[in-house]
């Protein structure tokens, strides 16, 4: 394109965006899809809109080439992140979200007929146009992942600390229910935090309780033996309870060798056990 | 010649307790000094305590195992105690298995594994 071009086209669009903006804005409102527009308000998608199209007749005053508006300009970036998070939070699909940026593109080249009548200056712009809105609409969908995302992390997190308690069921006996998948970053913080219980109230047994872990295969074995291993270095015992006969069955079908631990269908059982094994202890001591 | 870590004796338990910077030369005289002391004295019981240890590697483990397969040929029972909860991760996480160590919470609780008891427990204690 020739710099004369670009210049032209920058005129025309700044042109548009500013003179002709409420003809922009009743357009948009107008091609805006429906679903999430009931939810936001008309007055709301007016602001929106306004805060977008000043935001990028800001960016025209720039200089920047229209290509790397959406990358580069932050007043642009922030206008669409804003305009892609409330959608979210309004629960609008990301297709909807980038459909509303599609009308706004829908609007500004129908403005762009109206504003001028040579063909080349039109085919530019609307070229420009596609550019910079197709690159506005990605980026859109790549907020609205992102939220996902981050949303998507926090509650794993949540997880993994809401689901490792450690309780003291007897003195010198811990148990940890664990409840879910077990893969290794969970055997991890499972182990520390059982270990670092078993330091601190001075525990003989802890018992591992599974009744909530929905299936057991070689890596959850695997995993269950690291921490029952890493238990007995400690100087505790360890227990596991909860096995349930279809699990039982899969350990049996899988050849996984769970002979070295004692397990236990029930946690009553293990609280048992554990205080056989207790008795034991102090029964020698107190000989 | 000594090993320069301090042994113990209380009744017929040693007592005694590894460092951090443990090589080859001291863990071989560690070794000679533990083996002589129970064999003259006739110990019965041994507690090594580990809580300084950071890092357990494969030398390490070594010495461990060597150390409770040495004091059982001689009629003694080897207690570890006080391992660190991060060493014990690594080491189950490595794979190390301290075959035939006995391990043991604190000094205390590997004292009570040796049998022995709290005064106040004692049956005739007042």
């Amino acid at each position: 394109m020739h710099g004369s071009e670009e210049v032209t086209v920058r005129d025309l669009l700044s042109r548009i965006f500013g003179a002709d903006q409420e003809n922009l804005i009743d357009e948009w409102v107008r091609w805006h899809p429906a679903e999430p527009s009931a939810r936001l308000g008309e007055a709301g998608l007016r602001r929106e809109a306004a805060e977008l199209l000043g935001a990028l007749r800001e960016a025209l005053g720039t200089g920047l080439p229209l290509s790397q508006v959406t990358e580069r300009d932050e007043a642009v970036r922030s206008a669409l992140r804003g305009l892609s998070e409330r959608r979210a939070r309004a629960g609008a699909t990301p297709s909807a979200t980038a459909m509303a940026i599609a009308a706004l593109k829908r609007a500004m080249l129908a403005a762009l007929e109206r504003h001028t009548d040579d063909p080349a200056v039109r085919y530019q712009a609307s070229l420009q146009v596609n550019q910079l809105l197709d690159a506005a609409g990605v980026f859109t969908f790549s907020v609205y992942v992102e939220g996902r995302e981050e949303i998507i992390r926090r509650q794993h997190q949540q997880m993994l600390e809401l689901s490792t308690p450690v309780v003291r069921l007897w003195r010198h006996v811990l148990a940890v229910p664990l409840i879910g998948t077990l893969d290794s970053a969970r055997t991890q913080i499972v182990m520390s935090s059982l270990l670092e219980a078993i330091q601190a109230h001075e525990a003989r047994v802890a018992i591992i309780d599974i009744t909530g872990v929905s299936t057991v295969d070689t890596a959850v074995a695997q995993h269950l033996l690291q921490t029952v291993s890493a238990v007995r270095l400690m100087g505790a015992e360890c227990l596991i309870s909860g096995v349930r006969p279809s699990i039982a069955q899969t350990i049996t079908q899988l050849g996984i060798d769970l002979s070295h631990i004692v397990t236990r269908s029930s946690l009553a059982d293990a609280l048992a056990t554990a205080m056989e094994l207790l008795g034991d202890r102090t029964g020698a001591v107190t000989g | 010649m000594s090993a320069g870590l301090p042994i113990l004796r209380l009744g017929d338990i040693l007592i005694s307790g590894l460092l951090s910077d443990l090589d080859d030369t001291t863990a071989l005289r560690f070794t000679d000094e533990l083996t002589t002391r129970i064999a003259d004295e006739g110990i019965r019981g041994v507690i090594l305590d580990i809580s300084q240890l950071e890092i357990i590697d494969s030398f390490v483990a070594r010495v461990l195992m060597q150390l409770a397969a040495t004091g059982r040929l001689l009629g003694a029972r080897m207690v570890v105690a006080g391992m660190r909860p991060a060493v014990a991760i690594t080491l189950s996480e490595l794979g190390l298995r301290l075959t035939g160590v006995q391990t043991a919470l604190n000094a205390e609780q590997a004292m009570e594994l040796l049998g022995w008891r709290r005064p106040e427990e004692a049956p005739h204690a007042s």
